[in-house]
């Protein structure tokens, strides 16, 4: 029993039953989590380092977590505070910490396809914790465990990504994930943050009317604005973002069903969401951040085995 | 292929077991009986609707382990996890954990470190449906044992639920 790869660099790269066995061994480990101990010894003998080249809370204290309840040892890397400042490349970082006996490589970087790159050169295997606007398979994994958990299955399920997808990883992540476990998938935006081509390059809906798009869907995953991979005026203000695709109460309030609805985080309060929606009992905003420790602590474990052909 | 247990001697096996349990085991209250996942639930199983039917007034408390995570093999062979099921407090009672086959005592090893992660029982007890003498790796013996076989390594021990036997080949 293995995964089919020996990285977890994109939901792309992964099968529909690699996917399961994530999913379910992280149901496995969910327990674990309530348990007194809330500790395996699973991955005693394995040295992880998280380098972090992007700032990053929730990830990086998920993966941290994650792997101290795997007993596994770990080393923390911000590029801040390193050698990177001093002019050193990623693979020569890497390289350096690699020959002090670390197993595996939890990685997050601005640039789009650095871990990819990364893994052509180095023998260890690599988790990809978010690469500029390609993937954040992580992410989209624990989204589908959450969707699973609140409304029983991801078969059919018509879930509607909100906002900025243009510069969403969580996005293109998640979009692979729910196609390949054949759930129904739409994306809603203002026209300047969807890519134009997006419908037929990856089949999936488009809807630039957020009331419509919300009465289609069982789950709205709402994402963040990336304020800070935007060089262009995309929209004239948050403020008019909002009055357009802010997710607001009075606009649940006026649907006919109930939706769930998740948003990756960190949240701007009053631009894609709003304060009574975010913090109301239709949110799984926390309970994703939660189950987001017990799939980390899946993905870690499953690939630290010994691979056989 | 050699039977080592028919369909008729498995039941009175099992009978035996549950009686020899509930012998040692008279408060039900103050024991947890565990079956170790995945070949020692069905076991299990059927060992408790026995004691269950000899002392219907008291509930037996009854759940499941997996000890996949806890294995010493993780880097060498990935196993698939199962569900635990512990829905009680084991702090201060006897648990007794309840296998198919002992042979090499890996995995009872591990579950004696999963155990302690749930809290620290005043005794642990081990009931095996089949107990292969030889081949041990750890110094683990268990307190009740269905049928008592030596094998060579080479050899296989397996519990056949849809025939009801258990076979040496």
């Amino acid at each position: 029993m293995q995964l089919s790869t020996k990285h977890l660099l994109g939901i792309k790269d992964l099968s529909p039953e690699d996917i399961s066995l994530i999913l379910e061994t992280a149901g496995q480990f969910k327990e674990v989590l309530q348990r007194p101990v809330k500790k395996v010894p699973s991955l005693r003998d394995v040295t992880i380092v998280n380098l972090f080249y992007e700032n990053s809370t929730r990830t990086r204290i998920s993966f941290e977590l994650a792997e101290k309840r795997l007993s596994a040892d770990t080393i923390n890397f911000s590029a801040s505070a390193s050698s990177v400042s001093k002019g050193e490349t990623l693979l020569d970082t890497v390289n350096n910490i690699l020959s002090m006996k670390v197993d595996m490589v939890v990685m997050r970087h601005s640039a789009s396809g650095a871990p990819h790159f990364l893994a052509k050169h180095i023998p260890a295997a690599i988790v990809n914790a978010g690469d500029g606007i390609n993937e954040h398979p992580t992410q989209a994994l624990l989204d589908a465990y959450s969707i699973k958990d609140a409304t029983g299955g991801l078969e059919g399920k018509k879930v509607v990504l909100i906002g900025d997808i243009m510069h969403s990883r969580v996005a293109l992540s998640n979009i692979y994930l729910l196609k390949k476990m054949g759930a129904e998938v739409m994306v809603a935006g203002p026209p300047t943050l969807i890519p134009r081509h997006i419908k037929e390059a990856l089949n999936i809906e488009v809807e630039y009317n957020l009331k419509k798009a919300l009465e289609w869907c069982d789950v709205a995953n709402v994402l963040r604005i990336q304020l800070e991979r935007q060089n262009q005026v995309l929209f004239s203000s948050l403020r008019e973002y909002n009055l357009a695709y802010g997710v607001s109460r009075k606009l649940l309030d006026g649907l006919k069903k109930e939706i769930v609805i998740m948003h990756p985080g960190p949240i701007n309060r009053g631009v894609e969401i709003d304060s009574d929606v975010a913090d109301s009992g239709r949110s799984i905003i926390l309970q994703q951040v939660e189950n987001g420790v017990a799939v980390r602590m899946a993905v870690l474990y499953l690939l630290a085995g010994k691979r056989t052909a | 292929m050699k039977v080592i247990l028919d369909k008729q001697q498995l039941h009175l096996t099992l009978r035996r077991l549950a009686h020899q349990l509930l012998e040692d085991h008279l408060d039900l209250s103050e024991t947890i009986f565990i079956g170790l996942q995945p070949r020692g639930v069905r076991v299990s199983r059927l060992i408790m609707d026995v004691i269950q039917s000899l002392n219907p007034a008291q509930p037996a408390q009854y759940g499941v382990l997996d000890i996949t995570f806890y294995r010493d093999d993780v880097r060498e062979e990935l196993h698939k996890a199962n569900k635990t099921e512990l829905p009680f407090s084991i702090e201060g009672k006897t648990v007794v954990l309840i296998d198919d086959v002992l042979y090499t005592g890996r995995t009872i090893r591990a579950a004696l470190d999963a155990i302690q992660d749930f809290g620290r029982p005043k005794k642990i007890e081990l009931c095996v449906l089949v107990n292969r003498r030889f081949n041990r790796e750890l110094p683990i013996q268990p307190d009740y044992c269905g049928k008592a076989i030596d094998t060579i390594t080479s050899q296989k021990v397996k519990v056949e639920w849809d025939k009801e036997q258990v076979i040496l080949y």
